[in-house]
């Protein structure tokens, strides 16, 4: 697998001027989009905005309006069985077929017509890999949904593809069910080393499993790169909204000492650890969890958070397990995530004063164009 | 007038009981006509109806699964089709097949093969309507999970048969349903030729005609009784396990 963020030089998967056109409105448009050997690129995005559409063109199971996809660098298409056999997926809903785990881990294999013997050894290998081995004369039909999703990846993994879609495999599952699994199915496909693509509409989930993100939104890329900068540094309003941040600051650095950049933003100076010299325009932001919360004029304890700032809380509103708190410094917006106790305690209501505080190494910064 | 109605009655219930015994006996005692009319009729419906499947499943497949700007005129068409009257399917066949019409050289007319062509423009469209809400209701998902573990178009087609066998066989089953039970078409392109193109519903006509209304009844019984049959062995197919449960 490869290191998170490194560049990919030699895609092993490529798609091309991609463009889907559904009655008239194009419903992917993605000029590039490469795939490294044996990394995992996860597709982030909101329903509708053509994820699974174009997992669908990269893995052969649907003709593009145009554009191309590259295999290992030679160009395949829909019709291309052998390139077809390449590849394998897992889609939301494992669609298991009556009979045992094991005939259900062998279909392509039987699809591929491989010898009894050799579907059982690479049948009985890959349970042990997913963690059901043992499992394969059980009733494929009595399986939990987690389970039947595991028999799921065996099924597709069995295969040896050169590629691996995934499309929405965990969206069935619980939150906790869906915790584990996503763990797990990145510690699969980080010692399986295969090409994999992976679509979720789940930014923790796309943190847990990728190796880089790519956020799609009405059809297009908007955003890519590694886990921390594209969750951490929105590119737009829409992007910000999307992952639970507020849009990124603009700022000019004005100091760098040993990598610690001092930002000049509106009413304050913050601090990062970053490489831009002087003068360099930037954009950065900050993740609401790495952001906390302080009772104005109360001593803040001795630490390494750099970054304090005297703010009034804009807006407050509950988040699922947490309170999505944004505080509002010389119009610089800042959003927090607080745990519902803490947001309790510090009785937060607009228009109060706060304080807050980051690390410097919370920061993601980015050249601004 | 009150003493007439029970003994109407009671008329009635006597010629229906007779016919019922009269149609055990035509069939145990397996004289004169009964076990060629039979025969005729299973082959030139079942004949007719594998034929109608072999056109009508293929046109299911593709209008069940397909997304393109006519498919919604197709299959009004096809659903048009599954309502044509027998007598009208009859009378074009007749015309083709006619010395006059263009396929007279073939000297079909009034034979069975003639009765199966009639029989398959009958039962096709049939087939094709009902398949392909049948194949349509397979989830496009379970093609694409099939088409993405490796299998080819013909393995990918075969898994969604297997997936939407129920449907699938109940278009088999009306189109059977249809040309065995049907008159028109049979009696106009066949003729109803004693010990050669008579098959059991132009002989329950023969015999309405002739006045013999418990014979009529008779093979009437017959009739039911074999469809029944026929059609009990292909539910007996449909009402298997499907490929998939979850």
């Amino acid at each position: 697998m490869t290191d998170r963020g490194e560049t990919i030089a030699a895609p092993a998967v490529r798609g091309t001027n991609i463009k889907v056109v559904y009655r008239g409105r194009a419903v992917v448009d993605v000029p590039s989009i490469g795939i490294g050997s044996g990394e995992t690129y996860a597709l982030l995005g909101s329903s509708g905005a053509g994820k699974s559409t174009l997992l669908r063109v990269l893995g052969l199971l649907e003709r593009p309006t145009s554009g191309h996809v590259l295999l290992d660098g030679a160009q395949v298409g829909v019709g291309d069985l052998s390139a077809r056999r390449r590849i394998a997926a897992v889609f939301q809903k494992p669609y298991l077929l009556r009979g045992t785990v094991a005939e259900n881990v062998a279909y392509g294999l039987t699809l591929r017509r491989i010898g009894l013997a050799e579907t059982s050894s690479r049948v009985s290998s890959v349970l042990e890999r997913v963690g059901l081995g043992g499992w394969g004369d059980r009733n494929a039909l009595t399986l939990s949904g987690g389970e039947a999703q595991r028999v799921a990846l065996a099924r597709a993994l069995v295969l040896e593809p050169s590629f691996l879609l995934l499309d929405e495999p965990l969206s069935y599952m619980d939150p906790l069910l869906k915790r584990s699994l996503s763990l797990r199915f990145a510690q699969i496909l980080a010692s399986e080393h295969v090409t994999s693509l992976y679509v979720t509409h789940d930014q923790d989930e796309a943190a847990t499993v990728a190796d880089r993100i790519g956020v799609m939104r009405e059809g297009r890329i908007i955003a890519e790169g590694d886990p921390e900068a594209v969750l951490g540094l929105p590119v737009d309003a829409w992007a910000a909204a999307f992952v639970g941040m507020e849009p990124a600051l603009e700022g000019t650095v004005v100091s760098n000492t040993d990598g610690l950049a001092g930002i000049s933003v509106p009413g304050a100076v913050l601090y990062a650890t970053s490489d831009f010299p002087e003068g360099t325009r930037v954009l950065l932001a900050v993740r609401p969890e790495d952001v906390t919360l302080y009772e104005a004029g109360v001593d803040l304890p001795a630490g390494s958070a750099r970054n304090r700032l005297q703010a009034v809380i804009a807006e407050s509103r509950p988040s699922g397990t947490s309170v999505h708190v944004v505080v509002d410094h010389c119009g610089m917006r800042i959003a927090a995530a607080v745990t519902r106790a803490s947001a309790k305690e510090l009785a937060l209501a607009p228009g109060e004063p706060i304080v807050a505080v980051f690390k410097a190494t919370a920061v993601q910064v980015r050249r601004r164009d | 007038m009150l003493r007439v109605k029970p003994s109407t009655e009671r008329i009635k219930v006597h010629v229906y009981g007779q016919a019922i015994l009269d149609g055990f006996k035509l069939i145990l005692q397996g004289s004169g006509e009964i076990w060629p009319v039979i025969g005729l009729s299973l082959a030139v419906s079942g004949a007719a109806t594998l034929i109608a499947s072999a056109i009508g499943l293929p046109i299911g497949y593709f209008l069940g699964i397909s997304r393109f700007a006519v498919r919604g005129t197709l299959i009004l068409l096809v659903n048009t089709a599954m309502g044509f009257p027998p007598v009208v399917i009859g009378l074009f066949v007749y015309m083709a097949l006619s010395r006059t019409g263009p396929l007279g050289q073939l000297g079909l007319l009034f034979t069975p093969q003639a009765m199966v062509i009639a029989q398959v423009i009958l039962a096709a469209p049939i087939v094709a309507g009902v398949a392909t809400a049948a194949i349509a209701s397979v989830p496009r998902d379970l093609r694409l999970q099939v088409r993405a573990l490796g299998a080819s178009r013909l393995q990918e087609s075969l898994a969604v048969f297997k997936e939407g066998r129920r449907g699938v066989m109940a278009a088999v089953i009306a189109g059977f349903g249809s040309v065995i039970s049907e008159v028109g078409a049979v009696s106009i392109v066949g003729g109803n030729i004693q010990g050669s193109t008579r098959v059991m519903t132009t002989a329950i006509v023969f015999y309405v005609g002739r006045g013999e209304f418990g014979l009529a009844m008779a093979w009437g019984m017959v009739l039911l009784g074999i469809a029944l049959l026929a059609t009990a062995a292909l539910t007996l197919v449909q009402q298997r396990g499907s490929m998939y449960d979850r």
